[in-house]
């Protein structure tokens, strides 16, 4: 029998466990989906942030978490992941503590932290098979000091660092390639505004030992620039427009959980951000338009047979 | 108890295996790597228990020794030089922590140029790092001060990490006889791992390290990390008598060789104080009264200690094997400020030394000795002097002069 429970919608645990009150944005899509991760991780969970957005999380004396947390820094999250891992190991080992005393330990990252300085720590900690979870919230961008494009910035995006017409000149990192290349016992994209899909992959990371990623695209308000009831629809578009495949890499191969047939324009998507505004203001850009609706099109081809 | 040659490395990494530690996170380094290595084959052959990892660098290696000593568990690392400057956000974030745990730093020169020589720019470029700071200037030494090391970091008073100092190539890899203390014994001087309040364990929520928004809850614990690093002082000087009692070795925090009485004195740190011991025997021999102060404790400064030992003095030489580049040698700044205000304060006179390995040689300390008796009988202490003879200069312009370093920067002119 299979350990997974999670089924349909009503089979989702709504403990809220993670309390409200945080530092957070109005509208925050990391947040969001982490809501939904911490009802399925549970309160057994030891939680090792690196410099981000999240860190304000937990801010001196209190903290939104009913388990534990330890900030560590913006390049070594997954090493103290590795060094409380080892620890809890030796202490059960050694009879120091019980058995039940153990806890999962999960990195708690940004895209900044993540596709770029941490990126050796991580791959060392798979490489390891580091027995963790990586949770990385993707806001495309450096968002807690004001959205300076990152290497998890999409094509054509205005950022505070890229505020040409054209946008941010380069494409967005495909951390999830990187991370299946490392051959981890799991890897996953998720998003906030597709709750039953999200639920199903933390569960399924959850039961397993190993190096496990929860990718979460997380649409940001203050760094996309959209208004902050809008998180769940932008959500909802990045993944009907094909933008944010969902997918899964277990066993050696990727599978998409979810392949929008009849996949929307992507300027569905773009033109409700003001990150994306100069493609249609003053005047329309049909050339970088095309070229974001290429891309995507270019990576879909390769699954639909 | 027996007695073996062993390298400074080899001792070290004894001083690590009788404290029983669980856990050692590793990145190799020269002139460091020997201790990792030897500590890997004990975890492989079983006279170690707990785990040995290799991390991705020295960064990761810091974080997940702080991490694992958060969580519980008795750590020892070992590095130096740029591995310790590449881990040095994490040193100054994890001293924070306020964890227990011992690093030892085997001193190199820093780049650039680079080099694989001790020089002690490495460990001072960490010295407001909120580590506690050890120095050792024999082999013996430096197994016997990573015990004390884990005694004093896991007082309840102090809970902070400390760095171990010995220097590359003179420790490192020099063989020396070191009494390799017993192991019962050992383990009775520091006792089991106690976590005290701080440990991840599942129903016990614990958040650590979390950030703070306002300047007086930051001020707060760096108030609080700084008054227990003072601390350390009294706990160390217990320490010792312990270590003393049970070891038959005795460790002041200042060794002082011959300075009592004496009216000049050499300030040091590290192995090269075993060469100015030398030069104290010859210079007493002719009738100098000179002697030797080597801190063993640079953090924290044990100030009232200096203020002192160096009472009466009529002129002392603090030989710096390092090198703040626009300033001059940090001991000696640090020695000037502590007897700032002191009426009976002795001629505090300057030398950079040593650096990346260079000899200190007898004659310079006979030289330096004659400067401290000039700059007491004409009350006027010379400026600070970079040691570096008319040969070496030669010696350089000679390679310069092999490599046509010269005939370029004249084509470079025309």
């Amino acid at each position: 029998m299979s350990k997974e429970k999670i089924k349909k919608m009503r089979d989702i645990p709504f403990e809220r466990l993670l309390a409200s009150g945080t530092a957070m944005c109005a509208g925050c899509g990391a947040l969001e989906a982490l809501h939904q991760i911490y009802d399925i991780l549970g309160k057994n969970t030891v939680f090792v942030n690196a410099a981000g957005c999240m860190t304000l999380l937990s801010v001196y004396p209190f903290t939104p978490f009913r388990g534990s947390w330890l900030y560590t820094s913006m390049a070594s999250a997954p090493a103290a992941a590795q060094g409380i891992r080892d620890a809890l190991d030796i202490l059960i080992e050694k009879k120091r503590i019980k058995p039940k005393d153990n806890m999962q330990v999960v990195v708690l990252a940004g895209d900044g932290s993540s596709y770029g300085m941490g990126l050796s720590a991580a791959s060392a900690a798979i490489e390891r098979n580091l027995d963790f979870i990586y949770i990385c919230y993707d806001n495309e961008g450096y968002g807690n000091t004001g959205q300076q494009y990152s290497d998890a910035t999409p094509h054509a995006a205005r950022t505070s660092t890229s505020k040409s017409l054209t946008g941010f000149q380069y494409y967005k990192k495909d951390i999830f390639a990187i991370w299946a290349a490392h051959k981890p016992a799991y890897a996953a994209t998720i998003i906030g505004s597709d709750p039953l899909d999200l639920a199903k992959k933390v569960e399924k990371a959850k039961n397993m030992k190993g190096a496990k990623l929860i990718l979460a695209l997380s649409p940001c308000p203050t760094g996309w620039t959209f208004h902050s009831n809008e998180t769940v629809k932008i959500g909802k578009l990045a993944v009907e427009t094909g933008i944010w495949p969902l997918k899964e890499y277990a066993d050696g191969k990727i599978v998409h959980t979810k392949i929008p047939r009849e996949r929307k324009p992507v300027e569905e998507y773009l033109k409700i951000q003001g990150r994306f505004k100069h493609l249609f203001e003053p005047q329309r850009n049909d050339k970088l338009i095309a070229e974001i609706q290429n891309e995507v099109d270019k990576y879909w081809g390769h699954y639909n047979h | 108890m027996k007695r073996k040659l062993l390298t400074g490395n080899a001792a070290a990494a004894w001083g690590a295996r009788l404290a029983n530690v669980d856990y050692v996170p590793a990145f190799p380094i020269t002139p460091q790597t020997e201790i990792i290595e030897t500590l890997a084959g004990w975890f492989d052959e079983g006279a170690l228990k707990g785990r040995f990892v290799t991390l991705d660098s020295e960064h990761s290696m810091v974080t997940a020794a702080a991490s694992a000593a958060v969580t519980g568990v008795r750590v020892f690392s070992a590095t130096s030089s740029q591995g310790l400057l590449y881990a040095s956000e994490m040193l100054y974030a994890v001293s924070g922590y306020r964890v227990p745990w011992v690093l030892v730093n085997v001193s190199r020169g820093l780049s650039s140029p680079v080099t694989l020589e001790a020089d002690h720019n490495d460990i001072f470029a960490l010295r407001d790092s909120g580590f506690l700071q050890l120095h050792a200037s024999t082999c013996q030494e430096a197994l016997d001060m990573v015990l004390m090391a884990y005694q004093i970091a896991e007082d309840v008073r102090v809970r902070l990490p400390v760095i171990v100092n010995i220097d590359g190539f003179y420790l490192s890899f020099t063989r020396e006889p070191v009494e390799i203390p017993d192991e019962n014994k050992a383990r009775e001087f520091i006792g089991e791992f106690d976590a005290h309040n701080i440990s991840f364990r599942a129903n016990v929520p614990l958040s650590h390290a979390s950030a703070v928004l306002q300047g007086s809850i930051y001020s707060y614990f760096r108030y609080e990390h700084h008054l227990a690093a003072i601390q350390a002082i009294s706990v160390f000087n217990e320490s010792a008598e312990k270590f003393e009692k049970m070891f038959n070795r005795s460790y002041a925090l200042i060794e002082s060789y011959m300075a009592d009485g004496a009216d000049y004195v050499f300030i040091m740190i590290g192995s090269f104080a075993t060469k100015a011991k030398e030069a104290v025997d010859m210079l007493r021999e002719a009738g100098s009264l000179t002697g030797l102060l080597r801190l063993r404790m640079f953090r924290p400064f044990p100030e009232e200690e200096m203020k002192k030992l160096l009472k009466g003095k009529k002129a002392a030489a603090v030989i710096d094997q390092n090198l703040a580049p626009g300033k001059g040698g940090v001991i000696y700044t640090e020695t000037a400020a502590a007897l700032c205000n002191e009426k009976e304060a002795p001629f505090l006179i300057s030398y950079i030394g040593g650096l990346g390995g260079r000899d200190i040689t007898a004659e310079e300390f006979y030289e330096i000795e004659k400067e401290m008796r000039k700059a007491a009988e004409t009350k006027k202490p010379p400026m600070a002097r970079l040691l570096f003879s008319e040969a070496e200069l030669e010696a350089v312009r000679k390679l310069q002069g092999i490599a046509g370093v010269e005939k370029k920067n004249e084509q470079r002119k025309n």
